[in-house]
C-alpha cells in the first residue's frame, strides 16, 4: 500500500517538475511547482519525516511560491514565446549538468545507504533540532549567515539612494 | 486490509468523520447567521428574521439560493483557473479540522506535528483567493489578489512566530498535549491556561489571526470602498458561496487554535452525571471558539478599515518585533528556570 502510494506521488513529483519546464505561462509554471513540492511532502511523509513535510510546505509553497505568483502578477507578463529561442544555449549546459546532478546525488545516496534513514525517531521535531544544534550546527549557522547576507543584498538593491 | 473497514476503529473514526464535519458546517452556516444578525443589532436595524423563528432557517435559505443560481463565468476568465480557485481555497480551509481535537476522544487524528500541519495547510488557502482574482481577468479582484498575497504573507509571520513561546513552555506540537498540558489550576483558582503566561503572544496572535482571515479592520483584499468586492468580485453562486465558506471555516480554524494554544482547549470544570461529564469538554471548547467568533465579529461591527500602508507597517514595524521580542524573553526565562 505505501509502496504504490510512494510510486504514485513520486511519479506525479516527476511529472510536476517536468511541466514547470515545459510549460509557456510562468504561472502555470509556479501552480505545477506548488503541485511538485506538495507531492514532496507526501514522500515525506511516507517516510516518517512528518516535520519536513511540513516545514517543506509551509517555506516553499505557502510562502516562496506565493511571492513568485505575486511578482508575476505585479508585472503581469505575457505568455513568452520567444524566451526559449533567447537561452537555446542552455539546452547543451543542462545535459552536463543535469547528469553531474545525478551522479552526485548517486554518490551521497550511495555513500549514505538506504537503511540509516528508517529509524524511528529520525523525522521528529526534537530529532531535527537536536541534530542541527550539535552535530549540525556550523553548517546550519553559515547557512543562515548567507541567507543574511542575501538579505542585507534585497534590501541595498530595493534603495534608491545607498 | 477487508477486516480493516469491518473493524469497530474503522466505524469509530468514520462516525467522528461524519460527526465533525457535519458539525463544523452546521457551525459555519450560522456562523454567518450569527454575523449578520449581530451586525445588524449593533447598527440598529433587525437583520435577516423572516426566514423561520428569528430568522433561523436562513443559512438554509442561503444554500438553496446559492446551488440554484446560475453559474456567471466572466469573458476572458481562465476558465480552469476560475472553477479551481473557489475548490483550492474550501479544501484546506476544511482540512484542517482532521487534526483540531474538540475533545478528549472527538478528534479524527492526532499528529506529532499537529500545529504545523494546521499552518501548512492553511498557507496554501491564500493560493484559493490569487488564483481566484488572476483567473476573473478583471480589474478589481487582481488588485484585490494582490493585496491579499501581500498581506497573508506578511502576517502569517509574526502568527506562527507568536506561539513559539507557547511551544517553548508546552515543549510539544501535538495539539492533544498542548491542551492536557494546560490542566489543572494555580493557587486553586487560576486556570493554567497559556494566555496567563503569555500574554503578548496571545495578543499578536489574536491581531495576526484577523489580518489573515481577511476580516475587518484588516480587509483590505475586499475593502468595498475601494475595489467593488475585491478578488471575488466576479463570483457568484455555489462558487461564491464555497470562498465565504473557506473564510469562515478559517475563522474557526483560527479561534480553535487560539482556544488551544491560550486558552486550554477544551479543559474547563468538570461537574454531574457521566453523560454530562462526556459532553462538557465539547462545550467548554465550542464555547470558547464562539467566544473569539463573537470578538471578530463585534471588531467587524465597530473598528473601521485601516488603510494599505498603515496595514503593512503594523504587520511589519509592530506586530513582527513584538513577537521576536517575546520569543527572545520567553526562551530566556526557560532557559534561566
Amino acid at each position: 500500500m505505501i509502496q504504490i502510494l510512494f510510486l504514485l506521488f513520486a511519479a506525479l513529483a516527476v511529472g510536476a517538475a517536468i511541466n514547470v519546464l515545459v510549460q509557456k505561462h510562468v504561472l502555470y509554471s509556479s501552480l505545477s511547482l506548488i503541485v511538485m513540492l506538495t507531492a514532496v511532502s507526501a514522500l515525506f511523509i511516507l517516510l516518517q519525516a512528518e516535520f519536513l513535510a511540513v516545514i517543506n510546505v509551509i517555506v516553499y509553497a505557502g510562502a516562496i511560491v506565493v511571492l513568485f505568483i505575486f511578482v508575476i502578477m505585479l508585472l503581469n507578463l505575457p505568455v513568452d514565446e520567444d524566451g526559449t529561442d533567447r537561452l537555446r544555449w542552455l539546452k547543451f549546459a543542462g545535459i552536463p549538468l543535469g547528469l553531474f546532478l545525478l551522479f552526485l546525488i548517486g554518490a551521497t545516496v550511495w555513500n549514505v545507504g538506504v537503511a540509516s534513514s528508517s529509524t524511528q525517531m529520525t523525522g521528529s521535531p526534537e530529532a531535527i533540532g537536536q541534530s542541527l544544534f550539535t552535530d549540525y550546527v556550523l553548517p546550519f549557522e553559515l547557512t543562515s549567515l548567507l541567507i543574511l547576507i542575501a538579505l542585507m543584498g534585497a534590501v541595498v538593491f530595493a534603495k534608491k539612494d545607498v | 486490509m477487508i477486516e480493516y473497514f469491518t473493524s469497530r476503529e474503522f466505524l469509530v473514526l468514520m462516525a467522528k468523520m461524519v460527526a465533525i464535519f457535519g458539525g463544523v458546517m452546521t457551525a459555519l452556516a450560522y456562523t454567518t447567521l450569527l454575523e449578520r444578525r449581530m451586525m445588524a443589532f449593533v447598527q440598529m436595524r433587525p437583520g435577516p428574521n423572516r426566514v423561520g423563528p428569528f430568522g433561523l432557517l436562513q443559512p438554509l435559505a442561503d444554500g438553496l439560493k446559492f446551488l440554484l443560481k446560475e453559474q456567471v463565468v466572466p469573458t476572458n476568465a481562465n476558465v480552469l483557473l476560475y472553477y479551481a480557485a473557489p475548490i483550492v481555497s474550501l479544501i484546506p480551509a476544511l482540512l484542517s479540522f482532521s487534526v483540531i481535537p474538540f475533545g478528549p476522544d472527538l478528534k479524527i487524528t492526532d499528529l506529532n506535528v499537529g500545529l504545523l500541519f494546521i499552518f501548512a495547510i492553511t498557507s496554501l488557502g491564500v493560493y484559493g483567493i490569487v488564483l481566484g482574482g488572476w483567473a476573473s481577468n478583471s480589474k478589481y479582484p487582481l488588485m484585490g489578489a494582490m493585496r491579499a498575497s501581500a498581506q497573508m504573507l506578511s502576517y502569517e509571520l509574526s502568527l506562527t512566530l507568536s506561539v513559539v513561546g507557547v511551544l517553548m513552555i508546552s515543549r510539544t506540537l501535538s495539539l492533544a498535549h498542548l491542551v492536557t498540558s494546560q490542566q489543572g489550576t494555580w493557587f486553586g483558582f487560576i486556570p493554567r491556561w497559556n494566555i496567563f503566561l503569555q500574554p503578548v503572544a496571545f495578543f499578536v496572535y489574536v491581531i495576526s489571526a484577523v489580518a489573515e482571515t481577511n476580516r475587518l479592520p484588516f480587509d483590505l483584499a475586499e475593502s468595498e470602498q475601494e475595489l467593488v468586492a475585491g478578488w471575488h468580485t466576479e463570483y457568484s453562486g455555489m462558487k461564491f458561496a464555497m470562498f465565504f465558506l473557506a473564510e469562515y471555516a478559517n475563522m474557526v480554524t483560527v479561534s480553535s487554535i487560539a482556544t488551544i494554544l491560550f486558552l486550554g482547549g477544551w479543559n474547563g470544570p468538570m461537574f454531574g452525571p457521566c453523560w454530562l461529564q462526556m459532553a462538557l469538554p465539547t462545550v467548554w471548547f465550542v464555547s470558547k471558539v464562539f467566544a473569539f467568533i463573537f470578538a471578530y465579529i463585534m471588531i467587524r461591527a465597530t473598528v473601521p478599515r485601516i488603510r494599505y500602508d498603515q496595514l503593512m507597517q503594523f504587520g511589519w514595524k509592530v506586530l513582527l518585533p513584538l513577537a521576536l521580542a517575546n520569543i527572545l524573553i520567553t526562551s530566556l526565562v526557560v532557559a534561566l528556570s
